[in-house]
């Protein structure tokens, strides 16, 4: 049986391992450099960023991370996962892992008072996807490797490079798992 | 685009989970509580151990200290409102603040009535000593619950009472059949589909964090292993002799609350914790959790 493991540093873990014990896979919680290696693709979950960050810092995680994404761990981030997947952030001084090739403008749509809900046309997707976007970054920019699979507005808020996905949107919000399968499919 | 539904209301709470809220006074009080990894800062006029000292009546802070922290940290900002005091919550919500705090640690407004939350666009979060409390604050609208505890004591004491009375009282809600809800909706004060929610999902329908007297690394981890969802520490930080340290000692040991190793490695050497009160001493007047209705 597929493990996906969730980043479980802060954020809405919980929500995430809900969604894919609903799809059938093993789940696990990933703390510690060594539970990395157990699992066949990880979840970085919505969260606040700069503490996931620092968190994964101080406690050894970091590089070990950016590495299993280097050498091919399927991943998929959202929203605070997105950012930290990211390459660069306009006007942020914070831990970025640098393995999506994409610049990310943080809290894009506002504040909390202009978090909003909103389908998004995915593609690979027949319906509609609902998007919950709370202070959600967007892509600003995007590499050569890159591919917009959705857009808000004409701001990309779900991308693809190789195995990593990133929306700026909660999938485990909604109890939809057809983003998540999309993970799953990478493995 | 739909805005200030419930789903966004109480998914941010939702990101804040395992994670640690500070109260701020001043922007740069903000910036050492994003630096040493706050998923939040919660602005207020003073913390809540000088708000017990001074007396008086405790507002609203000022919008341009509300303003100034904003524009000094990326995280969410909060801020606190008087119990029923519904301009000064309109007033947070055209500041733009993320989250605002309907407190008791604020003088209260009303004596009788808390804010009709559901007329706001920004989420609320609320205190409560217990499911019933929490379950009427729900009912107006908040999107977050937090336990009282007893606010400004640095004794935790208050927290664990006020969490154990929630999940005792959902404990016993979820073991009861159809014809003895309403009851329980009557006994506690709650509105009973919530009640009927509570029985099914065996949980708070939105998070709950803990509050109210929290100081120290272990005091976070007790309350993360009595499963609140994560923390927020008003003077814990910025009464004690060493902030920096103890708001990063308090982060790590919020996330890893079940490793008494880390636990122990960050509580070493932190200096003095605030001032703790016995709250014995404390006459019925100065109890603030006993604000609310």
């Amino acid at each position: 049986m597929k493990s996906v493991g969730v980043l479980a540093l802060q954020g809405d873990v919980r929500e995430h391992l809900n969604l894919l014990d609903s799809l059938g896979v093993a789940t696990a919680e990933v703390k510690k450099p060594q539970q990395l290696e157990l699992v066949d693709a990880l979840v970085i979950p919505g969260g606040e960023s700069t503490t996931i960050g620092k968190m994964a810092v101080r406690f050894g995680l970091f590089e070990p991370l950016r590495l299993a994404i280097e050498a091919g761990l399927p991943v998929y981030g959202t929203c605070a996962g997105m950012i930290l997947l990211s390459g660069t952030v306009i006007d942020a001084d914070q831990p970025l892992l640098g393995s999506l090739d994409v610049l990310v403008r943080r809290n894009a749509f506002g504040r909390q008072n202009e978090s909003f809900e909103a389908g998004v046309d995915v593609e690979g997707l027949s319906d509609p996807f609902p998007g919950v976007f709370i202070r959600a970054p967007w892509v600003e920019k995007v590499g050569a490797e890159v591919e917009v699979l959705g857009s808000v507005d004409d701001h990309p808020v779900m991308v693809r490079q190789g195995r990593i996905l990133a929306t700026s949107f909660h999938p485990e919000l909604t109890g939809d798992g057809r983003i998540h399968q999309m993970l799953l499919d990478l493995i | 685009m739909d805005t200030g539904t419930e789903r966004v209301k109480r998914g941010l709470a939702e990101m804040l989970k395992g994670g640690v809220i500070m109260d701020v006074v001043t922007a740069d009080e903000a910036r050492i509580a994003a630096e040493a990894g706050a998923v939040a800062v919660m602005a207020l006029e003073r913390v809540p151990s000088d708000i017990r000292k001074d007396g008086g009546v405790a507002r609203m802070t000022d919008p341009i200290r509300i303003e100034e922290i904003q524009a000094a940290v990326s995280i969410p900002v909060m801020a606190k409102c008087r119990i029923g005091h519904v301009a000064e919550a309109a007033i947070l919500q055209a500041l733009n603040v993320d989250y605002i705090d309907e407190s008791e640690v604020l003088t209260p407004a009303d004596d009788e009535h808390h804010v009709d939350k559901w007329a706001f666009t920004t989420p609320f979060v609320c205190g409560a000593r217990n499911l019933g409390e929490a379950l009427r604050r729900i009912g107006e609208g908040a999107a977050m619950i937090r336990t009282k505890g007893e606010a400004g004591t640095g004794n935790v004491v208050e927290a664990v009472r006020h969490m154990r009375a929630v999940t005792d009282e959902i404990r016993a809600i979820a073991s009861m059949d159809e014809a003895q809800l309403m009851s329980a909706a009557r006994d506690h004060g709650a509105p009973y589909d919530l009640v009927r929610e509570v029985a099914s999902t065996g949980k708070l329908p939105v998070v709950n964090f803990a509050a109210g007297g929290i100081a120290t690394p272990a005091d976070a981890a007790l309350m993360m292993s009595l499963g609140v969802d994560g923390v927020f520490v008003g003077s814990g930080i910025f009464k004690s002799s060493s902030p920096e340290a103890y708001a990063a000692a308090i982060v790590e040991a919020t996330t890893f609350w079940n490793e008494p190793e880390v636990v122990a490695k960050v509580s070493r050497g932190l200096g003095e914790a605030m001032p703790g009160i016995e709250i014995e001493t404390l006459s019925d007047s100065e109890r603030l959790a006993s604000r609310g209705w």
